[in-house]
């Protein structure tokens, strides 16, 4: 870890984004463990409550352990519309876990999210980086075979 | 008045990984003739254009420009807005996929034109995947020389409404938690690092190219007398056909909701998100403009099966969830509202709660930092205003005050 951090701080070196750095942490690392926080604060010369502050504010950064595979259910309105509720009960179903939870093997982690810009696919998720639309109980089991 | 193909010009028409399918397409006409002319005469041009911002303010772009342009000092920055995180938008998400090579001729036009060597893509996290496809565009447009005056950066969010507000996006590049800065100054003046800064939307950058090729009568030819040009507009909720429609302003509502997408038995339609305005049924003629209903474009429609009160709630919770928590209404009167939404739809609200909602608004609305906040009560506004028998239908007169 400590390394880690250390090679990412070096990555950027004149940079004194603290958002940049903690993306580059967080891809590695999976999550921000305090050591991290503390660190990068060291790193760029400015106090842990300020790189704290930053952690925190952004969801896609995370100070708790993430699984390997983040699912993301989007619960806006137009997929709210589409049912979503019954889309997180599959998940919860075939995962065992409820929302904001991660699998005991560390393999997923379940979240709920805001509108993801796939309303015209609704109802839609993130699984990491990838979107899944017009989803169906089906579909959902299908797609989730792939990551187990 | 019809849909018309401006700013979706090439979409679904040119192949997004090849600039030569682009170019064959009429690509970089813009751009060249931007170039050969002064600076100030394509700010003129956009002005004369009367082209307004797409990303839900409205702004004429060619005085933001001016301002950008005048501003003292050597460093500017060029900042084009594609955090689209507004609740049912995903209009820039298709100009992405689909026509990433005008985005950048239009990046490097306005750079052009302010003076700035270099500019940012702010692209919202959720929409990553995007990323290869943008920088491809980017690597492609600069191998064949059209980016020899400046350097277009794509800085990915990390999931944050708040950030697609100007201000707290400009925090977010600086490295910062997104907060709304208070305002003057103005980004044109002191924007990024303190230097003066344009942020555009991604759509509203998209109708540049097509105005310096066509030329700004060609624009004021369409559209209404305030409102010039297409808008894209994005629909979604209880319609057949789902999806992105460029339409000439000031088509009706009525015609993008019911002739093209296809709803059937429509009970009130939200235009701009979860920060818009409702339209209820009897309404649905309303011009689509800037005077009246726009926002960023976003269409949730919303049919008779659904309970108008449950609909805002959602909208609360959107609010509640996104609110920055820098400023004491908005951080206070979101959970406020919330609350109160709650209690109606779960029949334990009192009549002074629906007196407590009105004046909640009305100070959201007024004494709230940034747009986020002042927005946050427009649908409770306007569902108090155009269904307020559910309101009163639910509320419990044995509940003590
Ligand atoms: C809470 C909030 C969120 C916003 N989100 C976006 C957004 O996602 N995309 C966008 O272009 N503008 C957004 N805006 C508007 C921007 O502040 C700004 O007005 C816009 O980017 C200016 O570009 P334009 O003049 O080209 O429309 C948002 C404003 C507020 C108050
Ligand atoms: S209005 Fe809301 S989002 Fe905007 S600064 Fe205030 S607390 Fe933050
Ligand atoms: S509301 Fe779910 S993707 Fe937009």
């Amino acid at each position: 870890m400590e390394k880690v951090v250390e090679e990412v701080l070096n990555r950027h070196n004149n940079n004194t984004s603290i958002l940049s750095v903690l993306k580059d942490v967080q891809e590695k690392c999976r999550y921000l463990p305090e050591e991290a926080i503390s660190q990068v604060a060291e790193g760029l010369g400015v106090s842990i409550n300020e790189v704290y502050e930053v952690a925190t504010f952004y969801s896609f950064l995370s100070t708790g352990l993430l699984g390997e595979n983040v699912i993301r259910i989007c619960k806006s309105t137009p997929c709210f519309l589409k049912s979503c509720d019954v889309i997180v009960e599959t998940v919860e179903k075939e995962l065992g876990i409820g929302i904001g939870q991660t699998t005991e093997d560390n393999k997923f982690s379940l979240q709920l999210t805001n509108c993801i810009g796939a309303c015209d696919k609704a109802p839609a998720m993130m699984i990491n980086d990838k979107i899944y639309g017009n989803l169906t109980s089906e579909k959902v089991i299908e797609i989730l075979k792939e990551y187990k | 008045m019809p849909e018309k193909r401006v700013v979706l010009k090439n979409c679904g028409v040119i192949d997004p990984k090849d600039i030569e399918s682009f170019i064959s397409n009429g690509g970089f006409a813009g751009l060249k003739k931007a170039m050969d002319m002064t600076p100030s005469e394509v700010i003129q041009e956009i002005k004369d254009s009367n082209l307004r911002g797409r990303g839900g303010a409205g702004f004429p772009t060619g005085l933001k420009w001016d301002f950008a342009s005048k501003a003292k000092g050597d460093e500017k920055y060029v900042i084009c807005n594609a955090d689209e995180g507004e609740v049912g938008t995903f209009k820039d998400r298709v100009i992405l996929e689909e026509d990433p090579f005008s985005l950048i001729e239009a990046v490097a036009i306005a750079s052009y034109a302010i003076g700035a060597k270099e500019a940012f893509i702010y692209l919202r996290a959720e929409y990553h995947y995007l990323l290869e496809n943008l920088q491809n565009a980017i690597d492609q447009t600069k191998d064949k020389g059209f980016l020899d005056h400046v350097n277009i950066i794509i800085y990915e969010g990390a999931g944050a409404y708040v950030c697609g507000e100007e201000t707290a996006l400009i925090e977010s590049i600086e490295g910062k938690r997104g907060d709304s800065r208070p305002r003057p100054p103005f980004p044109p003046s002191e924007g990024l690092w303190g230097k003066p800064t344009i942020v555009n939307n991604v759509e509203t950058l998209m109708n540049i190219p097509r105005i310096m090729a066509e030329g700004k009568e060609w624009f004021n030819s369409i559209g209404t007398e305030s409102s010039k040009g297409t808008k894209v507009l994005s629909v979604s909720g209880d319609v057949n056909k789902p999806g992105v429609y460029e339409m000439v302003m000031g088509s009706s509502l009525k015609e993008l909701v019911e002739d093209l997408a296809g709803a059937e038995n429509v009970k009130m339609v939200q235009v701009g998100g979860a920060s818009g305005r409702i339209v209820p049924f009897e309404n649905i003629d309303t011009p689509l403009t800037f005077e009246t209903v726009l926002g960023a474009g976003g269409v949730l429609v919303f049919n008779n099966t659904r309970d108008v009160i449950e609909m805002v709630k959602k909208n609360a919770e959107f609010f509640e969830e996104e609110s920055c928590g820098k400023c004491f209404p908005c951080r206070e009167g979101t959970k406020r509202m919330l609350e109160i939404l709650e209690r109606l739809t779960e029949g334990t609200a009192s009549r002074i709660d629906l007196e407590f909602l009105e004046d909640l608004s009305e100070t959201m609305a007024l004494t709230s930092l940034c747009g986020l906040g002042q927005a946050a009560p427009n649908s409770v506004v306007d569902t108090m205003e155009f269904y307020r028998e559910e309101y009163e239908s639910r509320v419990n007169d044995k509940v003590k005050v």
